[in-house]
């Protein structure tokens, strides 16, 4: 016998099923009055520093089809690169923008929308600088465990090549699904779960 | 920033999730996955700055009636249908430290199984005074509580009689953006949870277990409502005491 490490199991994840609009974004689900706003709708204000961008992509299945039903969040550093996060320690992140939004895909043709600002580059963990990128999590009905991806800029092409994470991807060709489309400032994204153009997934 | 005091100032990447407890993405039995589920490998790789912060949700953003779904989308002096329950819990991370701060947002049906949606279609009526949604953010010691109706179960179409067991929707907000988790809790006793293509996606019994929240007669109010207690653990960080920590990090 040896000690009991006493580590607990993490709680078993399940899909946000068909009506994750209900609890996550109530007020575009069509249920208002509960909540003023929907959480995440709204990631800047007149006051935050940076350039401002728009984000936005679809969720598309193994059969081309754009899913109406998924729930997309992102998590940002400011346009200095600083994390608006109490786990942030090389400095204060710009009050005016929280770093995190959410968006529904639409009832009509899947799309989400992101109205937020370019990040600055943040450090990979030996200091070297990773490219400017957004955090993605995607949950849906028939999604077992959410996904996490990111998204790349198109016009930072010297900064992805150096990037630690793009640069772990073994199929080349495939780091591309991880890089934006569109241009300054209106970028497009799109992510396809399946198929020759399967979205890079981490498992991080 | 009184409202982040309580969250401690942690730097350290979390533990790495464990594929094999968590359903896979591709789980047949569940018909909706099968075109949803990414095929290829996940690329393995160990939390940056990207991964270890989050953002922070204030106590102050709540409403007062945001952990009562009994009351929150009911007119002025009623109160929705169905057996009274409280659900309550804590949060907890891997190595059973309580995480404060953490956002809880929950949805469910109401008593006869039907959700407020409009591409819902059960022939289950609508309750007027239910909405179906609530939050709750953790105290200090990692604790939240909400009051509720216990939903009813419903059909869904999958195979051709499935039905979904009474279930509460959990969206799990912790310190950091890995940590983010959905589940859904279940009750004691209902023996519907095995017969669940769904529940049936997670390959370990055990991790359906820590699924299914047990009637908590001690905390149960009497002549009001009954308690069901569920615990949730969320992704545990790595100590810092031995990492390099080059500049920025």
């Amino acid at each position: 016998m040896v000690q009991d490490l006493g580590y607990l199991k993490e709680t078993a994840s399940q899909t946000a099923g068909p009506y994750v609009h209900i609890g996550l974004t109530p007020n575009f689900g069509g249920i208002s009055g509960v909540f003023e706003s929907d959480l995440g709708s709204a990631m800047v204000n007149d006051e935050t520093l940076g350039p401002r961008i728009a984000v936005t992509g679809r969720v598309i299945d193994g059969a081309g089809a754009p899913l109406k039903d998924a729930l997309i969040e992102i998590w940002q550093a400011d346009a200095a690169g600083l994390y608006n996060s109490p786990s942030e320690t090389r400095g204060a992140a710009d009050p005016n923008f929280t770093g995190w939004g959410r968006s529904p895909t639409s009832a009509e043709d899947g799309t989400f929308v992101f109205e937020t600002i370019k990040p600055g580059r943040v450090p990979f963990k030996n200091g070297r600088l990773m490219a400017p990128h957004i955090s993605f999590w995607i949950v849906a009905r028939g999604i077992n465990i959410g996904l996490h991806t990111r998204m790349y800029f198109p016009d930072e092409a010297a900064a992805n090549a150096e990037d630690p994470l793009l640069q772990r991807i073994e199929h080349r060709h495939r780091a591309e699904t991880l890089v934006a489309g569109g241009q300054s400032p209106n970028y497009v994204f799109d992510i396809h779960l399946q198929g020759e153009k399967e979205t890079v997934f981490l498992d991080i | 920033m009184s409202e982040t005091e309580n969250r401690k100032r942690e730097t350290g990447a979390f533990f790495q999730r464990d594929r094999d407890w968590h359903p896979p993405a591709f789980a047949p039995g569940y018909k909706t996955s099968v075109l949803r589920s990414p095929r290829k490998a996940l690329l393995s790789l160990d939390n940056t700055i990207s991964e270890i912060t989050g953002p922070v949700f204030g106590h102050s953003m709540l409403g007062e009636l945001d952990n009562d779904l009994i009351h929150n989308f009911a007119k002025p002096g009623e109160s929705a249908i169905g057996e009274r329950i409280i659900v309550h819990g804590r949060v907890l991370d891997e190595r059973g430290r309580p995480v404060a701060g953490a956002l809880l947002e929950f949805w469910q049906a109401n008593a006869g199984g039907r959700y407020r949606h409009k591409k819902e279609s059960y022939l289950a009526p609508l309750d007027p005074n239910f909405g179906g949604c609530g939050r709750a953010i953790t105290d200090e010691n990692g604790y939240y509580g909400f009051r509720t109706i216990r939903p009813g179960a419903y059909p869904w179409p999958n195979g051709v009689n499935d039905w979904r067991p009474a279930h509460i929707h959990f969206s799990v907000f912790g310190h950091g953006f890995a940590q983010r988790l959905i589940t859904q809790m279940y009750f004691e006793g209902d023996p519907m949870i095995w017969k669940c293509p769904i529940v049936g996606t997670i390959p370990d019994r055990r991790a359906i277990e820590q699924l299914i929240a047990p009637l908590d007669w001690a905390n149960t109010i009497p002549m009001d409502a009954r308690a069901y207690k569920f615990d949730i653990v969320l992704r545990g960080r790595r100590s810092t005491f031995f990492e390099n920590r080059p500049e920025g990090n």
